[in-house]
């Protein structure tokens, strides 16, 4: 049986002042997980996450959901009550990447994809999945 | 006709990869008497814009590019404190960074203090703009009077992506029912083509370490594009033109009957329909190549 | 003559020890005053080689500073910690095969695309270049710009110690100036001329006549030589 307990209040709290988003309004319609384009690569849909972070569950850290996420703001568009799902999804990365962990290492790309890619396409990268 | 003069943020993807884009973007203003003025100094401005609440540094590359506008219409090389952008991820971030500089003092006052090697820190002033959005302000019809050859006939789908619209309220145009690229579209003569996964996002940055996903995405909207009837898909982001342009052998590499979809800057559409020569549109740097087609419709 | 009494002396805190020195001194022949020896983190003495990569912050004051042992004079109330050695992959890369374009600096040094212009590089290096600059010069491709703005770089390390993205700026400053040289500027002309000389055979009857010569010979010939007033 789940049961609130202070740490599961504290990791919600927290995911709310990283994120300055509402979280508590959420009612579960799943508007932001059909809009969403990544979610074949998902673990759980968006709207799941956002509900374990309702419960203050921190495995909502050790989804993959988090870091497939594109920034692409469609969930934020299409939320009836508001919320930018994209912002808390952040938050949960950053609470992730602060504890010195990277997602994606430099090091696995080959030359020539080094000299192939945009650079936007690496400077945003690391910027959203390298501490 | 007076030019005016305005800043100009390239990012650096438009000094490398992406060439084409600056080329027919330099060029096609000129001949809207808009001269594009680039700062002497400028530094990468760290896409994309970072959502942690709590977060400062992140903010300092994007602001300090602003304060180098703030420089520039101190000294004279522009009319206006407004920065002009080609990249959405670079208007997208600049915008943001902008916005969360007014809105939080102390924010604000810690970056400013971060800016202390600087002459005098950033103020506050400058009003971020996407080139699509100085057009809209110019008026549209100074766009059609420069034609010299319509793209009629040309089959053009616009694609947005993400940031150019996203959040709502920071985008240049309604989130869900933009029309600004459609208007610079007609505009030039050519016929648009509407599909539904215009605002659909290309996969973004996951590109470097997840390109099958990319690939898949790229598909999807590529391939609803040419059922709509697109002959081109016009593009005002380097990232989505790469993902949804030269990773398209990575596509047919899933989908081995996909074939191919050229995909070119809104710019380079400009330019082609100023009448500028091969510098300004720049075709060649395209992958796939544009210009069979073009020649198809008797557009070069 | 000065009295050791009249001679100006002033306080440092060399690694928390407190010392009292004369205060003319640089802080590396202040260290050695006090009775440390060198034996990492010094070299030329000059100001040139790079070794003597110094990190101080002074009494009351929150700022972390860069510098130079062997330039920087003492100042009452430093703070001194030695940084003799950074540590930093220096890349393989054979000048004759790259490519001069942003894609080579991306390609060796990728870390580049890191970087979020804070500008501490450029706070930190005691040569005072401008090194967030030349680093957004070579993730920009601008090979020129980082040429120059690099040219003074002793690769001393502080500014990759202090980097919170993790980029070492003097080894891209040093590939941007390799690559400057050889595919940019090209070879100077005058060399091109002067090894046509050689190879058209211009200098072949001169050497041989000196090597002809004997040692009275070779003297004369020096002592009666061409001499700038």
């Amino acid at each position: 049986m789940l049961s609130f307990k202070p740490e599961n209040r504290a990791f919600r709290d927290k995911v709310k002042e990283l994120s300055g988003e509402k979280i508590d309004l959420c009612f579960q319609c799943g508007a932001c997980s059909s809009g969403c384009p990544m979610t074949q690569e998902m673990d759980y849909l968006p709207s799941k996450v956002i509900r374990m972070t309702q419960l203050g569950l921190e495995e909502a850290l050790d989804s993959k959901t988090i870091w497939v996420c594109t920034t692409c703001f469609n969930c934020e568009v299409r939320c009836p009550r508001g919320i930018d799902i994209a912002n808390v999804m952040e938050a949960l990365r950053t609470m992730v990447l602060r504890k010195k962990y990277n997602r994606v290492n430099l090091e696995d790309l080959t030359a020539e994809e080094l000299r192939e890619l945009p650079p936007i396409a690496i400077v945003s990268n690391q910027r959203k999945l390298t501490a | 006709m007076t030019t005016m003069k305005v800043a100009y943020y390239p990012g650096c993807t438009l000094k490398t990869t992406a060439k084409n884009f600056e080329a027919s973007t330099l060029a096609s203003a000129k001949e809207l008497g808009i001269d594009l003025v680039e700062p002497g100094r400028w530094n990468c401005c760290g896409t994309v814009h970072a959502l942690a609440k709590d977060d400062v540094m992140h903010h300092i590359a994007p602001l300090r590019n602003l304060l180098r506008v703030e420089e520039m219409k101190a000294e004279g090389k522009v009319d206006d404190k407004k920065v002009v952008t080609l990249c959405a991820m670079c208007y997208n971030t600049l915008k943001r960074s902008n916005q969360v500089f007014k809105d939080d003092a102390d924010k604000r006052k810690k970056v400013q203090e971060n800016m202390e090697n600087e002459a005098a820190p950033y103020g506050g002033s400058v009003e971020v703009l996407h080139l699509l959005e100085l057009l809209r302000e110019q008026g549209w019809d100074k766009v059609s009077t420069r034609v010299t050859k319509s793209l009629k006939g040309l089959k053009v789908a616009p694609y947005y992506g993400c940031l150019l619209l996203r959040p709502r309220g920071t985008g240049l145009d309604d989130a869900d029912n933009p029309t600004i690229m459609e208007d610079l579209l007609k505009a030039l003569g050519a016929e648009v083509v509407d599909f539904p996964y215009k605002l659909k996002c290309c996969g973004s940055y996951h590109t470097v370490q997840m390109k099958e996903a990319v690939a898949d995405l790229s598909y999807r909207i590529l391939d609803q594009a040419k059922r709509a009837g697109a002959d081109v898909v016009a593009m005002a982001c380097p990232l989505c033109e790469y993902n949804l342009g030269p990773r398209q052998a990575e596509i047919r590499k899933h989908y081995p009957s996909f074939g191919s979809l050229p995909v070119v800057y809104f710019t380079q559409l400009m330019a082609l329909a100023f009448g500028l020569g091969d510098e300004a549109t720049a075709f060649g740097a395209n992958t796939p190549d544009p210009r069979p087609l073009l020649k198809e419709r008797g557009l070069i | 003559m000065m009295m050791e009494n009249d001679k100006k002396m002033v306080t440092i805190y060399v690694m928390g020890k407190k010392h009292r020195v004369p205060a003319d001194l640089t802080i590396m022949k202040a260290m050695e005053y006090a009775g440390h020896q060198f034996r990492r983190g010094a070299g030329c003495r000059g100001g040139f080689c790079g070794s003597c990569a110094t990190i101080y912050r002074k009494k009351g004051s929150y700022k972390l500073l860069g510098a130079l042992a062997c330039q920087k004079m003492v100042e009452d109330g430093m703070y001194i910690a030695q940084i003799p050695f950074s540590p930093a992959e220096k890349k393989t890369y054979k000048l004759d095969e790259l490519k001069a374009d942003a894609g080579t600096f991306l390609e060796y040094y990728p870390e580049i695309a890191r970087c979020l212009a804070c500008n501490t590089c450029t706070k930190a290096c005691p040569q005072d270049l401008q090194v967030m600059d030349f680093v957004q010069a070579a993730l920009r491709g601008d090979i020129t710009t980082v040429a120059k703005l690099s040219f003074d770089c002793l690769s001393c390390g502080l500014c990759a110690v202090r980097c919170p993205a993790e980029i070492v700026p003097y080894n891209v400053g040093q590939l941007a100036r390799r690559i400057y040289s050889r595919y940019v500027v090209g070879p100077t002309e005058h060399v091109l001329v002067r090894v046509q000389e050689v190879e058209e055979g211009k200098f072949d009857e001169e050497i041989k006549n000196l090597k002809a010569l004997d040692k009275a010979g070779l003297k004369k010939l020096y002592d009666t030589r061409d001499m700038e007033a």
